[in-house]
């Protein structure tokens, strides 16, 4: 069942204003300690021991850039909308679950464990991801396969840069994300038959589009935990599901990873799931969509091919059928 | 039981039955409709079909356990009546915010999308126990027939509940409630009918 929107809260009044200087204040003292290139890893490492993890604060404010893979000219989903229409199955069924039941989520410590076939494994922590490379403003176009659709002006960098530092070996054609699991804390799990933990996947080339974004916040803040924090990526071609959230795990692989919907479902829900107007989901057309935070007569939208990035990404699809491949 | 009573206990059931109609419309001008209104409208409307249609099935079975709540039987009709009305405002929705109003995109729903042929079919069942709800139909089909045909309202009940579990994703278990609630419901016939064989045989 849906519930009325509680009133918008600014995140000024959320976040303490104190916190938000001493965070101001450690971004410009760790750009700095970037600059100075080897030394950096270690002012970092310094500067947790003295001003731990303050990053772990959902809504705390973070330092961006522009980016030129933004997408213009469309209308923002409110951050309320944006924040409590989720779906996040390991915290209930229901879209308004996710943002009253994942607050639970450990998001501090976190690690990211790359294994599989790279030259060595390696463990990641989250507060060195975030300072891997700057952080964009990149405003994408979200298509759910259930059709409905949002605008969301996401965080991150390309996974492109994550999976330089990975070393994957050339036999890697694909990348698994497995996202955290506890059925201790994600107690909601048991609301549906899947096979936890949930995991998506990639090919190679797909995981390297600069479009593939590795993602810690919206709107300009870290992730609330029912967006996936406190890392996820984000692939706009593609069915929302295929971006899995709160990631604690990339494997690369020589085959195509097992992904939970496709193991859910196969005849529904496709490995490459790209947004597609002219491949129908069994159950409902794709041909159109609702766009979220709209009237009810005004939601209903066409669908674009690729989600409207098919000039960016159609070419990795050529001479493929995408009604075979859907 | 007493005309004032019944009078007050009628005004109480229709109250009850445009509650859920009440409550979306005054979301829809109070813009509380959350952030899919479309699914919003059509997922109470569609639940409020299914639960006027269990409650008006449990009459049946709670008035042969209790001789003395047979009275209930005053309102099946109008639970009926409401879980039709219901049920178009879902159908409704459909035509008008997911198809658009094209008779294209319908046809193909209705022919290709398993779940949408079964809404349909549940529609029209329900559309036919609707038109023969009259005291004029039950008198003109006769008592026996009319019994018959109105048989159809498990059918329609259990049709409404397939086309739940198929709209949803598999492996999400919401309809399940709603289904094992029906469940009892539909096994209460044949249990109640042995057990008062058993009673009119010991006797």
């Amino acid at each position: 069942m849906l519930i009325g929107k509680p009133p918008d809260i600014p995140a000024s009044e959320i976040t303490p204003r104190e916190l938000c200087d001493r965070f101001f204040n450690r971004r410009r003292f760790l750009s700095g300690a970037a600059a100075i290139g080897a030394a950096a890893l270690g002012a970092d490492r310094l500067a947790e021991v003295f001003d731990p993890s303050i990053d772990a604060l959902a809504g705390t404010k973070l330092q961006t850039v522009k980016s030129s893979l933004t997408t213009t000219g469309e209308e923002l989903t409110s951050y309320q909308d944006v924040t409590t229409y989720n779906n996040f199955y390991e915290f209930g069924v229901d879209k308004s679950q996710p943002s009253q039941n994942a607050g639970s989520l450990p998001t501090r410590p976190w690690t990211v464990r790359v294994d599989g076939l790279v030259k060595k494994p390696l463990v990641f922590d989250i507060d060195a991801l975030l300072r891997l490379r700057p952080l964009e403003d990149r405003v994408y176009r979200h298509r759910c396969v259930e059709a409905w659709s949002m605008v969301i002006p996401w965080v991150g960098y390309s996974l492109s840069e994550f999976i330089r530092q990975c070393d994957p070996l050339p036999s890697a054609k694909y990348v698994q994300f497995l996202s955290y699991f506890d059925k201790k804390i994600e107690k909601w799990q048991s609301e549906s038959s899947i096979f936890w933990p949930y995991s998506e996947g990639l090919r190679i080339d797909e995981a390297m589009h600069p479009l593939t974004l590795l993602t810690f916040g919206l709107y300009g803040e870290v992730l609330p935990n029912q967006n996936g924090a406190p890392v996820r990526v984000v692939i706009p071609w593609k069915y929302g599901f295929k971006s899995a959230k709160s990631i604690v795990a990339l494997r690369f692989l020589d085959k195509q990873p097992p992904t939970t919907w496709n193991d859910q479902s196969a005849r529904e829900y496709g490995f490459y799931s790209n947004v597609n107007p002219n491949v129908d989901h069994p159950r409902w057309s794709q041909k159109s969509e609702r766009r979220i935070g709209q009237p009810f007569y005004a939601q209903r939208r066409t669908t674009l091919i690729f989600n409207g990035y098919a000039d960016q990404v159609a070419s990795l699809y050529n001479g493929m059928d995408l009604r075979k491949y859907f | 039981m007493k005309r004032p009573t019944l009078i007050l206990l009628k005004i109480f059931v229709w109250l009850a039955c445009l509650y859920p109609l009440g409550s979306l419309v005054w979301r829809a001008v109070t813009n509380n409709l959350g952030a899919d209104p479309t699914a919003a409208i059509s997922f109470s409307t569609g639940l409020a079909t299914l639960r006027l249609l269990t409650i008006s099935l449990a009459i049946t079975p709670l008035r042969r356990l209790y001789t003395r709540l047979s009275w209930l039987v005053k309102f099946r009709r109008l639970l009926g009546l409401f879980a039709f009305f219901y049920a178009s405002l879902h159908l409704l929705t459909y035509i008008a915010l997911y198809a658009g109003f094209d008779l294209n995109t319908m046809a193909t729903d209705i022919s290709k999308r398993r779940f949408i042929t079964m809404g349909v079919a549940a529609w029209l069942l329900l559309l036919s126990l609707a038109a023969t709800s009259t005291t004029w139909a039950i008198r003109k089909l006769g008592g026996k027939r009319w019994d018959r045909l109105h048989k159809l309202v498990y059918v329609a009940a259990v049709c409404g509940v397939i086309h739940y579990w198929w709209q949803v994703k598999p492996g999400v278990l919401t309809p399940l409630t709603i289904t094992v609630i029906l469940g009892v419901l539909l096994a209460a016939r044949p249990v109640l009918n042995w057990m008062q064989r058993r009673r009119v045989q010991s006797a």
